[in-house]
């Protein structure tokens, strides 16, 4: 991208000055757009911030104000004499935890076996594996919520982490590729060493894919952060609430305080955003490097 | 020397062929434990319940008594006797139609004016990707809120500019447009990749095209475009897959209201297997949808053929 414009820059100074104003219009423009459409972007999460510390009186004043006059903080302490949301937060934090540790582990380890062992049937399982791919998870909720039924784990955490012990599709395949860009040569002086086949994985390989890992832990933390039908179909009971259980009662069946509301979904979003904040390098690798969409 | 050599050979390659085989043993044994997890999980979480789907389409089920064998009639029933199976697939394709174009336009267009040498690239992709990674309940309220009619931000912006805004989520004409302008919200989520696919294509076809006197827009259309396009396939067949199984919106912020004119595919779907325990015809509606999903996908994939371009194919060789 920078040579491309560097490569121009002969030619252009060669030419008279009309170019060169228009390429600054041109900048001018672009910029315009561009910062026209982050305040788009930004307005509805403004809206939603500002809502979070007003007070309820001020939530329906038209025209909107901008800036609450008062900073009502308490809002967000009053969340949690409303509603058990230290118990929300809490089950939300265990299933994604279980689900992060599960995904990683295994991913890691059968990405390994897919990228750099050789057994018989290893190219067709991992046909097979990029097939169950292209399945809509919806094709599968019935049959697993059956099954799941049938040993007696609804209503119970199990049904949202245990998948993850036997993998996902794509973070296998996500990781096979990244150890598929790992030269042989490493693990070949590790064998020639005496490291044992597992040894080679978990001493030499698997600390080489840390950045690859990173993508696997933030896709799998937001995915289960954010899973809304998982918990709704599985969980019944008051005290098994996820935050996205535990928001949707927040919202009454009449009347909605919408400034408890928006501070409840501020709360539920922080941690999101945080982890983007600071892990947004690895989003982008994570992206880049399989091509799909975060 | 010669014959004390092959000896030498002879002798070492018999040590050597069992001990390489034994080593091969042992690597495929460890692959296998290795990818045992995985393998145990198709077969239990894929294999079993795609299985048993196929099975259930074909049955009356309701979870408390046995599934009960009826043939093709929950097809039958989903086709000539139940409206709301058509309505909710027309609402999910109208979504995906108006969505995913708009979608794949505004997010090349965005990647191309950030992909200018401009200051501040990283500022600007951070702020416009931040929307893609929220999603779930609370970005539900948030628009919510957003969309509210008489105390909404976006009915108060309109106003500044002498628009009356509708009551966007209670009205039967405008709640899934609303749907619509919401999921642009997330369209920086594809800027990562069309900025990479930019970046990718080479700087010699521009100059060459510059020397040729092609002007700005001939250059995006015989250079730029054709040079993206397979990253456009990619985003469209994902595009499609997602958006024919949106849930969230549909349950949080309208009920599939108002007058079902927000019920998408995956809400009628749930209705049927969770609140009326219908898993049978359940079963037979997410077979349907992967049907079409299959058929979306493989026609947009033949159709490639005409307006993606791979660079590899026509220099036969790669890059």
């Amino acid at each position: 991208m920078t040579t491309q414009t560097s490569a121009l820059q002969p030619a252009a100074r060669r030419r008279s000055m009309a170019p060169i104003v228009a390429r600054h219009v041109e900048k001018a423009i672009i910029y315009f757009l561009l910062l026209a459409g982050a305040v788009i972007i930004m307005i509805p999460l403004w809206w939603m911030l500002s809502t979070s510390i007003k007070h309820p009186k001020e939530v329906f004043a038209f025209p909107p104000t901008f800036l609450p006059a008062r900073f009502m903080w308490n809002n967000y302490t009053d969340l949690f004499i409303k509603a058990p949301f230290h118990i929300y937060i809490f089950n939300t934090t265990y299933i994604v935890i279980m689900d992060l540790v599960g995904t990683v582990a295994t991913a890691s380890m059968v990405g390994y076996a897919f990228a750099r062992l050789r057994w018989r049937g290893r190219d067709i399982f991992f046909v097979i594996t990029l097939a169950t791919m292209m399945l809509p998870a919806t094709v599968l909720l019935i049959p697993r919520y059956i099954i799941f039924n049938e040993i007696g784990w609804t209503n119970s955490f199990k049904p949202l982490w245990v998948p993850a012990f036997f993998g996902y599709a794509f973070f296998i395949f996500l990781m096979r590729q990244f150890y598929a860009t790992i030269p042989h040569e490493l693990d070949a002086a590790a064998r020639i060493d005496g490291a044992s086949e597992f040894g080679v994985w978990w001493r030499i390989l698997a600390p080489l894919t840390k950045p690859a890992l990173a993508a696997c832990g933030i896709f799998t933390f937001n995915a289960t952060w954010n899973d809304v039908l998982g918990p709704l179909i599985y969980l019944t009971s008051e005290s098994k609430s996820t935050l996205a259980l535990g928001l949707m009662q927040f919202r009454g069946p009449h009347r909605t305080d919408w400034h408890y509301l928006m501070a409840a979904s501020t709360l539920a979003m922080l941690p999101v955003v945080i982890i983007f904040f600071f892990a947004q390098k690895y989003f982008i690798q994570g992206i880049t490097f399989t091509g799909l969409k975060g | 020397m010669t014959t004390a050599d092959t000896t030498a050979g002879q002798v070492a390659g018999k040590l050597l062929k069992p001990r390489l085989s034994r080593l091969a043993r042992r690597e495929e044994l460890v692959g296998y434990l290795m990818a045992a997890p995985w393998l145990l999980g198709i077969l239990w979480l894929y294999f079993s319940p795609f299985g048993t789907a196929l099975y259930l389409s074909l049955t009356d089920y309701d979870i408390l008594t046995a599934p009960k064998w009826i043939g093709f009639e929950n097809f039958n029933t989903m086709l000539t006797d139940d409206p709301l199976f058509w309505k909710s697939l027309s609402v999910t394709t109208i979504y995906s139609v108006a969505s995913i174009p708009l979608q794949i336009v505004l997010g090349l267009f965005l990647a191309i004016l950030l992909n200018t040498r401009i200051r501040g690239l990283a500022w600007f992709r951070t702020l416009y990707y931040l929307p893609a990674v929220l999603s779930g309940v609370a970005v539900s309220f948030l628009w919510i809120w957003v969309f509210s009619a008489d105390w909404g931000v976006l009915n108060f912006l309109l106003s500044l500019v002498n628009i009356e805004g509708p009551n966007w989520l209670t009205s039967e004409d405008w709640a899934l447009t609303a749907l619509i302008v919401m999921s642009l919200w997330g369209v920086g989520g594809g800027l990562v990749i069309y900025l990479a696919g930019l970046q990718g294509v080479p700087t010699e076809l521009y100059e060459a095209a510059d020397i040729d006197g092609a002007g700005r827009f001939r250059s995006f259309y015989n250079i730029t475009l054709p040079m993206v396009s397979p990253v456009i396939l990619f985003q469209l067949i994902m595009g499609i897959i997602r958006a024919l199984q949106v849930f969230t919106e549909g349950y949080v912020m309208t009920q599939g209201g108002p007058n079902n004119a927000t019920l998408f595919y995956i809400l009628h779907l749930y209705r049927n297997a969770f609140r009326f325990l219908h898993m049978g015809y359940a079963s037979a509606l997410a077979w349907a949808l992967f049907l079409y999903i299959l058929l979306l996908t493989l026609v947009v994939l033949r159709s490639s053929s005409v307006w993606v371009f791979y660079s590899g194919e026509i220099k036969g060789r790669a890059r």
